[in-house]
């Protein structure tokens, strides 16, 4: 069975492994370079990304994200995350993985005042899916090979390249584990091969 | 305000549901929210990496020197402050003054604190929570007084500690009675839940609740009195989601090195070698205060009820 880590520096890293573990998955916690090593795959979650990108930064675990996930390593990344694996953001300067050719606006949708939830359709999901967007990005420039998985006012927020999968909303916070269901999906093809 | 969003299923989006109020404390814990009283201040924070930000005029070391009423602070400078950063920013408002709390969400804050801090508004009510689509964190010292704030549509929950005297004995106090009393919970029969209710003075439905799930259905973070990063490791230590952090950043010798120390300090809590390296050299913490030397009228904890 694939063991899967999730990145804890900050956020809502626990909701992952909730979610993970009902599905009967071997989750493990990843603050430093050494744990990324036994992982199969690994979550990147919610929070702040400013937060995220400085203590992975300060902490020497950036160059070991990139090798890793250069080498076919699958990452799903959830709205901060999202924010992290992508190469760009609009109007700011912070620490990202460049792993997904798309650039991100942050807090796209407004404040927290304008946070919302809403049932979104999702390529490969029979029913819509019950989406929470807090202070949420959405995609703004999509490269090359990068597939849109859903949309909201015709802005991408799903996106999968290869193996780096991001949503700038969190079905973390749901019971609904679809989602979840196809990354493992993802890691466990990947392994296959 | 944006307009309607439209997914692609045409279903209508919902703003201020329990979910999204709860869900962006979610996404803040394992962080640090730091007091700021100017724009400067909010960007060390943020360089520090800060989740968000709490914009006030005084931080409450000078609010328990200066004396005085504590209000909501002028919106120019919570203004000032949201040009300034791109982190959540939340701020202050006096219990039970559901004025300032509209004014607040008109500012288009992302999290209001109803706070002992400020002076009360409203001697007997909290404000009622429910009524808005901005998101609160209130103080609580034991179960009770976090399920009434709940109860209330309070999203967040913090420990009230002793704001603005760098001693955590309050903070400390305040978690253990709330772990205790949510353990206690668990160990009950369902007959006794509501004499349970009755004595912690909190709704049946929430006890119900807890004696099932074993924790609190929402953020619960540290406040009042955390100076150091061990203070900060240790709050994580006995269970809290992260840690908000008052007077002990900007009172301290050099702030930016205190504010970058405590956040690693609270990412990293378990490993104290870490916790060790971060704490060299921070220069002098804030001076801290003895709780035998306030009086009564200067705990602000025992404000709100």
């Amino acid at each position: 069975m694939p063991t899967i880590g999730i990145f804890a520096l900050q956020g809502d890293f626990r909701e992952h492994n909730k979610v993970l573990g009902g599905l009967g998955m071997e989750t493990v916690d990843v603050r430093t370079p050494g744990q990324l090593d036994g992982v199969d795959g690994l979550v990147i979650p919610g929070g702040e990304s400013t937060t995220i990108g400085k203590l992975a930064d300060r902490f020497g675990l950036v160059e070991p994200l990139r090798e890793r996930i250069g080498s076919g390593m699958p990452v799903f990344g959830t709205c901060a995350g999202l924010i992290f694996l992508s190469s760009g953001v609009t109007g700011g300067e912070q620490q990202l993985l460049g792993v997904l050719d798309v650039v991100v606006q942050r807090n796209a949708f407004g404040r927290q005042n304008e946070s919302f939830e809403a049932a979104l359709d999702i390529e490969g999901l029979d029913e819509p899916f019950d989406a929470v967007f807090i202070r949420a990005p959405w995609v703004e420039k999509v490269g090359s090979g990068v597939d849109v998985l859903a949309t909201v006012d015709d802005h991408p927020v799903m996106v999968r390249q290869g193996s780096v999968l991001g949503a700038s909303f969190h079905p973390e916070l749901t019971d609904d584990t679809r989602i979840h269901q196809k990354f493992v999906d993802m890691i466990e093809e990947g392994l296959e091969e | 305000m944006s307009t309607e969003q439209q997914t692609s299923s045409d279903s209508t989006p919902t703003r201020g549901t329990d979910r999204v109020k709860r869900g962006l404390a979610e996404m803040l814990k394992g962080g640090v929210i730091m007091d700021v009283v100017t724009a400067e201040q909010a960007k060390i924070a943020e360089e520090a990496g800060a989740v968000a930000v709490m914009a006030l005029e005084r931080v409450p070391a000078d609010i328990r020197k200066d004396g005085g009423v504590a209000r909501m602070s002028d919106p120019t400078m919570i203004e000032d402050i949201k040009e300034a950063v791109t982190i959540p920013v939340m701020a202050k408002c006096r219990i039970g003054h559901f004025l300032e709390a509209r004014v607040l969400q008109s500012l288009d804050i992302d999290y209001i604190d109803e706070s002992e801090v400020l002076t009360p508004a409203d001697d007997e009510n909290h404000v009622d929570k429910w009524a808005f689509t901005t998101p609160f964190v209130c103080g609580a010292r034991n179960l009770g007084e976090a399920l009434r704030r709940i109860g209330e549509g309070a999203a967040m929950i913090r420990t009230k500690g002793e704001a603005g005297t760098g001693n955590i004995v309050e903070a400390v106090h305040h978690m253990r009675t709330v772990t205790n009393q949510i353990g206690e919970l668990t160990r009950l029969a369902p007959e006794q839940l509501m004499s349970a209710a009755r004595d912690l003075g909190a709704p049946y439905a929430l006890v119900v609740e807890i004696a099932d799930t074993g924790e609190l259905p929402v953020v619960n973070f540290a406040a009042g009195g955390i100076a150091t990063p061990a203070d900060a490791a240790l709050m994580m230590a006995l269970g809290c989601d992260g840690v908000f952090v008052g007077s002990g950043i900007f009172k301290a010798s050099a702030p930016p090195l205190v504010a970058k120390a405590i956040v690693e300090a609270t990412t990293f809590w378990q490993d104290a070698d870490v916790v060790a390296k971060v704490s060299h050299g921070l220069g002098a913490a804030m001076p801290g205060l003895e709780m035998e030397s306030l009086s009564e009228s200067e705990r602000l904890a025992r404000r709100g009820w």
